[in-house]
């Protein structure tokens, strides 16, 4: 027999109060571990998804959803602008490199967004298999709707209009698409969208005419073998990827006039876009919407009613705390003969002070224990909600460099509530408790 | 050789008389009385005598130790290892069942004892039925049996009984007398019951009587 076993067994002596003590405790432990998983791995998700993106060119309308529906993929779209009203921003010196996005799509509820070969490339994402989109109906799949929708190479489907799977497939289109390679999983948005040529939308929206859309696609093929060759950026290569971009958005003029595209992701080239760019879009439909601002905007907020639930859940464990104390204490007058036989029978001081903090700090461990499964068990349940709205998903199972802290702060306060009933059980006189017999 | 020897010992509390008390002697197999009314001191000198306080004169020396020369953890395991000390109402952990408690004995004196030894132990006292029952759950008088097997575990050659039959009837009270006695000749200890119960008086012939110091 131990005082680790005699403290374990004096825990659940008193199954009510250790029961509600680990209660209040894993609630507080499992809220705060909660946050912290939520916090970071949203936290990751943005900055993973901002990039370098310095600018987002689209529609008028609130410059959050702007970019919560061009950068994140999970709003909707505020609408669409011309392509040829687009040049002027995108060929403009100071933009080094502009991304065009373009929806109109889904399959099975996830985002067909027309695009180029480069807005994979700018995430760094590479291939898993097969090869990047070229023609028109082709496809390369994020690695996480093709495990999702079942998409391997070589299988085709139909479009749905619209960006919900839901009530819009009596206006699906005819034309197939293709999917001819899928993308390695990167966690960022490329795993969950569905990458095509911008023709593709055009033409499943417009049946416009043919040549046109194929040349466009040749040329933007054209453009990213060059981006492959010169991927590590120098400042010559950068003119150099500048000058093709250039080039690119002239032939885009050249061919589609009335074409429009639902964003650009703009990276500048010189530090003053941010004071020229915005001049430009004055008097046009459209906006520049800065995602780091709308971002820290966005986090601001969230961030106001995370600290509220924090603050809530560091209150719930303080009153654990006082409750672990409470009933240490309350125990310690009760079981005073006790630890005064323990005592008669040869115990030392030392081991009664250990048996009392062994039993403040076994509620607290298993009441982090029990805080922590709590907070992976909400996780597990917040992907899934996450699953079925964004096509996004949580992970539960990875511990924080921040919960190392929880657990320290969490024992180191437990054996703070338990050192004065400790102490006091240290010091007790046994022959006077003997005495009030 | 004395078992226990006691000279001189007096204690004062803060607030009330000077006690004095006579000198004590106790060989193996023997058996001594301490009889007093309340207020005479007895259980402080039980105290005294099982050194769970200090003297404020003389010296308590058991088994050739003074008690006085240990002190803190020293003394905790002397106590544990040789005397057995069974108090008025006996208490135990409560979490703990029958045979957990009476282990506490050799666990906290440093004593290798083996479980079957602590089983044996409760045949002895006839509560082997209940080693698994929690303390709670047992009467008064099969309580009174587990604390005398609780203080017997460690062989200790010195048995100190603080009242250990005034809470209990006479036929349990005859029992737990009978229990002690046998345990102590079977151990070859010494056994002192501090008392006011009458009832003892006619069964042990060696006794000593407190009486209250005029202060």
């Amino acid at each position: 027999m131990k005082i680790i076993f005699i403290a374990w067994k004096n825990c659940w002596q008193k199954a009510g109060a250790t029961t509600l003590t680990l209660l209040l405790l894993s609630f507080g432990v499992g809220i705060i571990s909660m946050m912290l998983l939520l916090e970071n791995q949203l936290s990751e998700k943005f900055n993973k998804n901002i990039k370098d993106i310095d600018f987002v060119l689209g529609a008028k309308g609130s410059p959050l959803q702007l970019i919560l529906a061009n950068v994140y993929h999970i709003d909707a779209p505020t609408g669409n602008i011309k392509v040829s009203e687009a040049q002027r921003i995108i060929k403009n010196p100071t933009v080094k490199e502009a991304i065009p996005l373009a929806y109109g799509d889904n399959y099975e509820g996830w985002r067909i967004v027309g695009t180029t070969p480069r807005y994979a490339e700018f995430y760094e994402v590479k291939l898993k298999e097969g090869k990047v989109f070229e023609t028109p109906f082709e496809v390369t799949v994020g690695s996480y709707a093709a495990k999702e929708l079942g998409l391997t190479i070589g299988k085709t489907f139909k479009s749905n209009h619209g960006l919900d799977k839901e009530g819009e497939q009596e206006e699906g289109h005819d034309q197939l698409f293709t999917v001819v390679g899928i993308y390695e999983a990167s966690g960022t948005v490329i795993d969950r969208l569905i990458l095509t040529p911008v023709e593709s939308i055009w033409e499943v929206h417009n049946h416009g005419d043919h040549e046109a859309e194929a040349h466009t696609a040749i040329v933007s093929a054209e453009e990213h073998d060059a981006e492959v060759a010169h991927h590590d950026h120098t400042a010559e290569e950068d003119v150099h990827a500048a000058e093709e971009g250039h080039d690119h958005a002239e032939d885009e003029h050249a061919h589609e006039e009335e074409r429009e595209v639902t964003a650009y992701l703009l990276i500048k080239r010189l530090p003053m876009a941010p004071m020229i760019l915005p001049q430009l879009v004055k008097n046009t439909n459209m906006q520049l919407a800065l995602p780091a601002i709308e971002i820290n905007r966005l986090n601001e907020n969230f961030g106001i009613g995370m600290s509220v639930v924090k603050a809530v859940a560091i209150l719930i464990m303080i009153i654990s705390f006082l409750s672990v104390f409470i009933s240490l204490y309350n125990a310690l007058r009760e079981r005073q003969y006790e630890l005064a036989i323990l005592r008669t029978l040869g115990g030392r001081r030392i081991q009664l002070f250990i048996l009392i903090l062994l039993e403040g700090f076994f509620m607290v461990a298993l009441g982090l224990i029990i805080g922590l499964v709590l907070s992976r068990v909400g996780i597990t349940m917040l992907s899934d909600m996450a699953k079925d709205s964004f096509h996004d998903e949580f992970n539960a199972f990875i511990f924080l460099p921040q919960e190392y802290y929880l657990v320290g702060i969490t024992l180191g306060l437990g054996v703070v509530a338990s050192l004065l009933p400790a102490l006091r059980a240290f010091f007790m006189d046994i022959s006077k408790t003997l005495s009030n017999d | 050789m004395a078992i226990i020897q006691t000279s001189n010992l007096q204690y004062t509390f803060s607030k009330g008389p000077d006690l004095i008390f006579p000198s004590i002697e106790a060989e193996e197999n023997s058996e001594l009385l301490i009889l007093g009314n309340s207020g005479t001191g007895k259980t402080t000198l039980l105290h005294l005598l099982a050194g769970l306080r200090k003297p404020m004169a003389g010296n308590v020396e058991v088994n050739g130790i003074r008690l006085s020369s240990l002190s803190g953890a020293a003394l905790d395991r002397f106590r544990g290892k040789n005397i057995g000390v069974v108090f008025q109402t006996s208490h135990f952990v409560q979490s703990l069942s029958v045979i957990d408690n009476i282990m506490l004995a050799p666990y906290f004196s440093g004593n290798k004892v083996s479980k079957s030894d602590a089983e044996k132990m409760l045949d002895r006292l006839n509560i082997l039925a209940k080693k698994n029952k929690k303390t709670s759950s047992l009467s008064v008088g099969e309580q009174q049996r587990v604390a005398i097997a609780r203080a017997l575990l460690n062989n200790p050659s010195l048995i100190l009984a603080d009242e250990p039959t005034s809470a209990l009837d006479d036929q349990n009270a005859k029992e737990v007398l009978n229990l002690l006695r046998e345990q102590t000749h079977a151990l070859k200890a010494a056994l002192l019951i501090v008392t006011h119960d009458n009832r003892l008086k006619d069964e042990v012939k060696q006794r000593i009587e407190l009486t209250a110091s005029k202060s």
